[in-house]
């Protein structure tokens, strides 16, 4: 059994809700990644998106794009994210690691080598952005063949036939984006994430996570409600973005801890 | 042979084009597509969208012979479609004004747009002035800078200009912000792209407004020349003109289709914009797959070129798909070789070219010089360089 799938069926068994924070690879500087990712984990994170630095995050907004950035000025792209993974899963083996990503960086270094390096490093599974179903079965499939999970949005304009068909290459869990727009925007609609969750529910026994406007442990906590996993990432990422290297690391752990208290 | 009638429904040329877009987007592209498929061949549209080109743009656009220009190579004949003449000075305004009225019909109020040198963002404001559409233009900020007669156009035509601080702060960037301002505002707003780049359905329908150019050739050829061109030349950014030129003759076997990169301070440097031509490899941008200025990592790298509407890392995925059928050729053009054709067609035509089309015409003079003297050449000169002036002036040392 995967790594992710056994995380939501203890998680289940409980009755909890699975906080997934994501932090960019090589932001702030690719030597506080792997000790973040610990952090993380130490302060309540079930699971973890890691974004792969692209110089054209077009589903992203400031925060995120700024952090690409910075790992970028840092030198770190697809090969050295991969192998931030190989470092953390030094010391960790049970905590999932989601790579999110855009599909060039994964193209430039060829399908099958991505999928074999990510699996030999200990990645659970990828989100790519501008991969919708259609343009993706190959990878797909590459992806199953290794055990490695695809997870896919489904945002709030995916009509019912769409959802169907995105489903039917979807493992792992659904990731709802909860509003119009990129990551980091306007407050969500709470009433309107409920019922299309709901929707989406009818159609799939995977977990439903939700993110993109997910700001404040309020929002985590009436998330957490509707949903099985509670995605935090441009509110992480500012955090980061606002400390200094002293403080970074106990600040990412208040705020985790305060999202965490939250959804439980 | 089978007419050539690409893109296949989900807009692949071959394995170029798709739509490479966060789900976010599906369902603002699945309306675009099935809204254009439904108006593109509409009586009633066709007729406004042409009654607009006429009145509004001035079409068609006159192809002049280049007689002293011809002269001076010695070579093919050398003949210019003149989408300088057009109402806002290049082609880009046939994209728009099509656009524009597909706006109105699918009832959104607002339209945006992306823009380099600001020709796009222009054309834009223009026709949305002309519509009475809100307009919001993205601009990199160091376009902003280097282009400021453009912006206080845009402005003047009742636009909002906002610059692009992120990444290089260039075209792309605009591009990334637009798309970025779409999802978030998809249900009033309408995304005019101004190149033949982006997801399905763009590179069709920008080509397809754009058409009206090489439409127009297939009449005036004969008119004023006795013959259809043996060679068509036209520069390639995004590759817009060259699309709308290019298209209308794809089945015609007997024209050679010849795209013009820029290959900035030379191919050899690295510091181009000539994803064609020095074949760095393919991959996906904006919504497409085509062929890209990347590193090994796959991040998009900064372009160079002294023409600003050439100076983008990618390139339409038709174009790629021409260039690997084998249907039209590519070359590259540097800024040194564009600017003394700048000047040439100056002083020997009276025109002044924009510096992007004057890549095309550098290339088109070396060609010709080539060719037998009963040979034609037609050069899509795809815009006026008025725009360019402060540029020239500046690389000359000449201050304005």
């Amino acid at each position: 059994m995967s790594r992710i799938k056994t995380t939501f069926k203890g998680l289940a068994e409980d009755k909890k809700t699975a906080l997934i924070p994501f932090i960019t690879a090589g932001d702030p500087h690719p030597d506080m990644t792997v000790k973040l990712l610990h952090a993380l984990v130490e302060s309540g994170a079930d699971m973890i998106e890691l974004g792969i630095p692209f110089s054209d995050p077009m589903a992203d907004g400031p925060v995120i794009q700024r952090a690409s950035e910075r790992a970028l000025a840092n030198n770190v792209g697809i090969n050295k994210t991969i192998n931030l993974v190989k470092d953390f899963r030094k010391d960790n083996t049970h905590t999932p690691i989601i790579l999110m990503g855009y599909a060039n960086p994964i193209e430039a270094i060829g399908l099958i080598n991505f999928v074999d390096s990510i699996k030999k490093a200990g990645v659970d599974g990828v989100i790519t952005v501008d991969y919708p179903p259609e343009e993706s079965k190959e990878f797909v499939s590459l992806l199953l063949e290794n055990d490695i999970d695809s997870v896919f949005l489904l945002s709030p304009t995916t009509e019912d036939d769409r959802i169907q068909l995105i489903i039917d290459q979807a493992t792992g869990f659904i990731y709802y984006v909860s509003l119009k727009g990129v990551t980091g925007s306007a407050n969500i609609d709470i009433e309107q994430v409920n019922e299309r969750v709901n929707n989406v529910r009818k159609f799939t026994k995977l977990p439903v996570g939700v993110g993109f406007g997910v700001r404040d442990a309020k929002t985590a906590k009436e998330v957490a409600a509707i949903a099985d996993a509670v995605v935090i990432g441009s509110r992480i990422v500012l955090e980061i973005e606002q400390s200094n290297k002293d403080t970074l690391i106990d600040n990412i752990k208040k705020l985790m801890r305060e999202m965490k208290n939250a959804i439980e | 042979m089978q007419p050539y009638d690409l893109p296949d429904q989900f807009g692949h040329f071959g394995q170029f084009g798709g739509t490479f877009v966060a789900e976010t987007l599906i369902e603002a592209l699945d309306e675009l597509r099935d809204m254009y498929a439904k108006y593109k061949d509409d009586p009633e549209f066709l007729a406004e969208f042409h009654h607009d080109l006429k009145h509004f743009v001035g079409r068609p656009s006159p192809i002049y012979f280049a007689e002293r220009l011809t002269d001076q190579i010695g070579g093919a004949k050398i003949y210019l479609k003149r989408e300088d003449l057009n109402h806002t000075g290049a082609h880009k305004v046939n994209n728009t004004v099509g656009q524009a009225l597909l706006a109105k019909r699918m009832g959104k109020p607002r339209v945006i747009a992306e823009t380099g040198a600001g020709q796009h963002g222009v054309a834009t404001a223009t026709i949305a002035a002309r519509l009475g559409l809100e307009c919001v233009v993205y601009m990199g900020a160091e376009d902003v800078k280097r282009q400021s007669p453009n912006v206080y156009r845009m402005k003047l035509l009742g636009a909002t200009v906002i610059p692009v601080e992120s990444g290089s702060k260039t075209l792309k960037d605009a591009l990334n912000e637009a798309l970025r301002d779409w999802v978030t505002n998809v249900s009033n707003t309408f995304y005019i792209i101004g190149t033949v780049a982006g997801p399905h359905p763009y590179p069709m329908m920008v080509r397809d407004f754009n058409s009206v150019v090489g439409h127009e050739c297939i009449t005036q050829m004969p008119e004023i020349a006795n013959q259809q061109p043996n060679v068509i030349i036209a520069c390639v950014g995004g590759g817009s003109n060259a699309m709308g030129i290019f298209h209308p003759y794809i089945n015609d076997k007997n024209v050679r289709l010849i795209g013009v990169e820029a290959a900035g301070d030379g191919i050899e440097t690295g510091r181009h914009a000539a994803p064609l031509t020095s074949n760095s490899g393919i991959g996906v941008l904006h919504g497409n797959r085509t062929y890209l200025m990347q590193n090994p990592e796959g991040q998009i790298i900064e372009t160079h070129s002294v023409s600003a509407g050439l100076d983008y890392p990618g390139v339409g995925p038709e174009h790629a798909w021409l260039k690997e059928s084998g249907r039209a050729e590519y070359a590259a053009v540097t800024d040194d070789d564009a600017l003394k054709a700048f000047h040439n067609l100056c002083q020997v035509e009276g025109i002044i070219p924009a510096l992007e089309t004057s890549h095309a015409l550098a290339y088109a003079e070396k060609l010709a010089a080539t060719m037998p003297k009963d040979q034609v050449i037609l050069v899509n000169l795809s815009g006026r360089g008025d725009k360019d002036i402060n540029t020239v002036a500046s690389i000359s040392n000449i201050s304005l």
